[in-house]
């Protein structure tokens, strides 16, 4: 909350091999809304085939020929970013007002947010958006199994669209419902006219919007969806979602240390912490937003409604139980803060 | 940056964002203080301890008199694990033993 410069959004759609991507960027593409729009699309092989698909907006697009956006490559993706804000500078595009980012159907979107933030030049022009990911109906189950990819693409996101429902029955349905709820019960699920008809809703309600009202928090943090129980779920290994809430205030000096010792030793298995927290000696609700080992920078949101300063963070992890991290944050901060700590509870 | 020794300073971590840069130096400096004492109660157990330099930066220091430089919060468990050869796991209900 410390940089006042209004920072372009990056936001990014991600979906397993065939989910409907491209199909969604076209839709967006075609719509006013989306005009003042750049748009990048990382493409895995040789051949760009989602470039030419997209060829009458490839004038401001850049290939990013080397396939997945992950770790290895994140200096093709600034590059990338670096040269477009580039070009917006000089002239030689219109100032877009956003960059719309289509992963490969094999990336796990997750490092792209570490990519903007840690990079010193691009964490001053631009910032995480949203993460809208598409799933298969027709072939989530095999996607899942196939890949473990997938399930860092749903767990990650913030907006979910499932796509080709018309082509399964109602128990396959339900069983991509299922999958979704137990990995990640808190993302907000838009229905299918977000695939025909790409509006505000797509990318709206993103997690770093200043003068955040609370309630556009209450909708980012999503309306947890009760995950199925543990029987349902246990074909889905070892993810598992769960959800911290705080009775008190929070000391931040001592959340920091503790959020920052479970990213470093534990990152990879954290694959999206979120929430929102009433610190103390802070009048106005901070929230907290991070994927794997990157957190993003956390904001100051409008003031608190009467009577509900609850402070709640959303985890998503692989092998690491509720229990464990509770029993840990609240061992860590009663033992190391300087001041009374709160009651911290998992439901 | 330290104007002896060059060393860049600055914390870029992500639980300092939430300080107010409008706010007095000293209430930033108050904050970073705190954060440093609390560091040093996580480290006490092993033999570490914590020196905030020039407020640019971090020296850990182990009981042997090796010392070493970091930028922030990341840079401290990463090194504070190389210099003692352990992890540093919250979740670790040794390491939860052991603060109190």
């Amino acid at each position: 909350m410390n940089d006042k410069t209004p920072l372009l959004p990056v936001h990014v759609i991600s979906g397993f091999l065939g989910s409907g991507k491209t199909t969604l960027l076209k839709s967006v593409l075609a719509s006013e809304d989306f005009g003042d729009s750049a748009v990048l699309i990382n493409e895995f092989g040789d051949v760009g085939l989602d470039n030419r698909l997209l060829g009458e907006i490839a004038e401001d697009a850049v290939l990013l020929s080397s396939g997945c956006v992950c770790c290895t490559i994140r200096g093709e993706l600034s590059d990338a970013l670096r040269r477009l804000m580039s070009q917006r500078q000089d002239g030689k595009i219109p100032p877009f007002k956003r960059i719309i980012l289509e992963t490969t159907g094999l990336a796990d979107p997750g490092p792209i947010a570490s990519t903007i933030t840690a990079d010193p030049v691009l964490r001053h022009h631009l910032r995480p958006g949203t993460n809208l990911t598409l799933v298969d109906a027709l072939n989530a189950t095999a996607s899942r199994k196939l890949q473990p990819v997938w399930e860092s693409q749903i767990a990650v996101a913030d907006k979910l669209v499932i796509s080709k429902v018309d082509l399964v029955d109602q128990a396959q349905l339900d069983e991509v419902q299922s999958l979704i709820d137990t990995i990640n019960p808190a993302a907000q699920q838009l229905g299918q006219e977000a695939l025909k008809q790409a509006s505000d809703e797509l990318f709206g309600s993103g997690p770093h919007i200043d003068h955040y009202s609370y309630s556009e928090v209450k909708t980012w943090l999503g309306p947890w969806r009760k995950p199925p129980a543990p029987d349902a779920a246990s074909h889905l290994g070892d993810v598992q979602s769960f959800r911290l809430c705080f009775d008190g205030e929070v000391d931040w000096t001592c959340f920091g240390l503790w959020l920052s010792m479970l990213l470093n030793r534990h990152g990879s298995q954290i694959m999206r912490v979120k929430g929102v927290l009433h610190v103390k000696g802070d009048t106005r609700p901070v929230i907290i937003h991070g994927v794997q080992h990157t957190v993003h920078p956390p904001e100051h949101v409008d003031a608190w409604p009467k009577d509900d300063r609850i402070s709640e963070l959303i985890f998503i992890t692989h092998g690491i139980t509720a229990k464990c991290v509770t029993d840990s944050l609240n061992t860590f901060m009663n033992a190391v803060s300087n001041h009374p700590s709160p009651r911290i509870f998992h439901a | 940056m330290c104007g002896l020794c060059g060393v860049f300073g600055g914390e870029n971590h992500w639980s300092t964002h939430i300080e107010d840069p409008e706010q007095a130096h000293y209430e930033r400096r108050r904050a970073r203080a705190y954060r440093a004492e609390l560091i040093n109660r996580v480290l006490k157990p092993h033999r570490l301890v914590l020196e905030d330099f020039q407020a640019s930066s971090f020296v850990i220091a182990s009981a042997t008199g090796k010392r070493e430089i970091v930028q922030d919060l990341g840079g401290i468990w990463r090194q504070a694990e190389l210099m003692t050869g352990r992890d540093i796991d919250p979740l670790d209900t040794n390491f939860l033993a052991s603060l109190s």
